[in-house]
């Protein structure tokens, strides 16, 4: 049982044979060595395996790699080159946003939707926000700081 | 954490969809988002042989206004119930709703009408609707029936949904211009489902005031007596009265959770 798709993975036109019960992560790490997708629950609960589907955040534990048929997948190694998820590694670095990184890549695409999506956030609204993305080594604050870092820095450069 | 085998299909309208579910010789089911099938499949507590994708159905994915309803696709998603770009009949109502399910990258993809199918009673949207007298529309192969979301949901994971049917449209009525909505979810960590949920709609005009408890284990309890908005003692003699005969009966832990939501909702509304 197995169906052709074709996506765009990290801006990569790519046609595969998936079966349907693959996972989009699986998919990517297994068939396309894409590894910086990680997975610890694989029931949508952790956040760690959040990437982004047609520019949209999304857990790629619980959707299926055949559902993604003409969708553009990004993944945070396709992050690389954008501009907004540069200032969130930078202000991860400098908040101590991260220790081991396992939570890391999923950190990073749901900040990256809070920096784009809620420009105003507070401190509270941030933490609502990535409430979906569990760290089990760094804690919370110096990602909720990185994140606000991000903001007012945004703010500060369009005043 | 695998899924067990299972095809897939994405038929391209509606018909093809409602053929490939009518099939008795495959264990066969819709899958819109696969934000609550996903956790099924993946832990195997659910194993068809056939998934038909319904998420992208040009019939189940529009939101229009129709008279004075305002008509939700069931593969409508939450993340765009709660950004509002549609001609909202409900103040706000359904974007505050939709914005606590969850999380964000869960919302872009779980729906409206995979939430009522689920059954899930600690859903939002299974607590919501009823209290705001939505109905759904059913489309299967003898054709298409309404049914008020009060009867629709009738147990835990339990719908009127026959075999063959699939959700077509929510149909919300509008509130009137005075309406109040109150609704409260009790949840130790954000985004998680309910613990218990309080729902309320009192909107005079329209002779509206109704008030719902969700999160029973069974379908969410409805109540409609004007009185328990304005008399505390009337709306705790109610809610605790319907309470022991709820499948929470037992609990009395549970019980007062309920009531809370219920109180927390009502405050919402009252001045
Ligand atoms: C971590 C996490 C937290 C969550 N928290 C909440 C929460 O706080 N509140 C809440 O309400 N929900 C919550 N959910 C569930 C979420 O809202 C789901 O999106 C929703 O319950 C199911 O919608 P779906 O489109 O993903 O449906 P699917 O998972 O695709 O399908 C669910 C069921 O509905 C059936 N189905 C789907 N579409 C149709 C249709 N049109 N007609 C008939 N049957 C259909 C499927 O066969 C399946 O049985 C959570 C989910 C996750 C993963
Ligand atoms: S691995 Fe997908 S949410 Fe945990
Ligand atoms: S940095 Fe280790 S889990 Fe978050």
């Amino acid at each position: 049982m197995t169906k052709t798709i074709t996506l765009t993975i990290n801006g990569r036109r790519v046609t595969a044979q998936v079966s349907p019960r693959t996972h989009l992560a699986d998919f990517l790490r297994e068939q396309q060595l894409l590894t910086g997708t990680h997975l610890g629950c694989e029931h949508g609960v952790c956040g760690a395996c959040t990437l982004l589907i047609d520019g949209q955040p999304a857990r790629s534990c619980i959707t299926y790699a055949v559902a993604c048929d003409g969708r553009a997948v990004t993944t945070v190694e396709g992050l690389d080159a954008d501009p907004t998820a540069a200032e969130l590694r930078d202000a991860f670095s400098a908040e101590h946003g991260l220790q081991c990184g396992f939570c890391t890549p999923g950190m990073l695409v749901a900040a990256r939707d809070v920096v784009l999506r809620k420009p105003d956030a507070d401190d509270r609204q941030i933490r609502v926000e990535m409430s979906g993305n569990l760290c089990r080594c760094t804690g919370y604050v110096g990602i909720v700081n990185a994140i606000r870092r991000v903001l007012d820095a945004r703010k500060t450069n369009a005043g | 954490m695998k899924a067990a085998l299972f095809d897939y299909e994405r038929p391209d309208g509606l018909d093809g969809a409602l053929a490939l579910l009518s099939r008795d010789d495959l264990s066969v089911r819709p899958v819109a988002g696969s934000q609550s099938l996903g956790p099924m499949l993946n832990l195997r507590l659910v194993q068809p042989d056939l998934l038909v994708d319904v998420s992208r159905l040009p019939e189940l994915t529009g939101i229009r206004r129709d008279g004075d309803h305002l008509v939700i696709g069931a593969s409508v998603t939450h993340a765009r119930l709660e950004d509002g770009d549609y001609p909202d009949v409900t103040g706000g109502a359904l974007a505050r709703v939709a914005a606590g399910i969850a999380y964000r990258p869960v919302r872009n993809r779980g729906t409206i009408g995979g939430s009522l199918a689920h059954a899930d009673p600690a859903a939002d949207w299974v607590s919501a609707l009823t209290a705001m007298g939505a109905s759904v529309v059913l489309a299967g192969p003898a054709g298409r029936r309404t049914v008020p979301m009060d009867g629709f949901i009738l147990g835990v994971f339990e719908t009127a949904l026959q075999p063959g049917e699939v959700i077509a449209e929510v149909r919300v009525p509008a509130f009137s211009p005075a309406a109040r909505w109150g609704y409260y979810k009790v949840c130790r960590k954000t985004g998680e489902f309910s613990h218990a949920t309080g729902a309320v709609l009192l909107d005079p005009p329209r002779g509206v005031a109704r008030a719902v408890i969700g999160a029973v284990s069974g379908p969410p309890l409805v109540i409609d007596d004007p009185a328990v908005f304005t008399d505390p003692a009337r709306r705790d003699a109610v809610a605790a009265d319907r309470l022991a005969t709820s499948s929470i009966a037992g609990d009395p832990a549970a019980i007062r959770t309920h009531m809370v939501a219920l109180a927390r909702a009502i405050a919402q509304v009252n001045p």
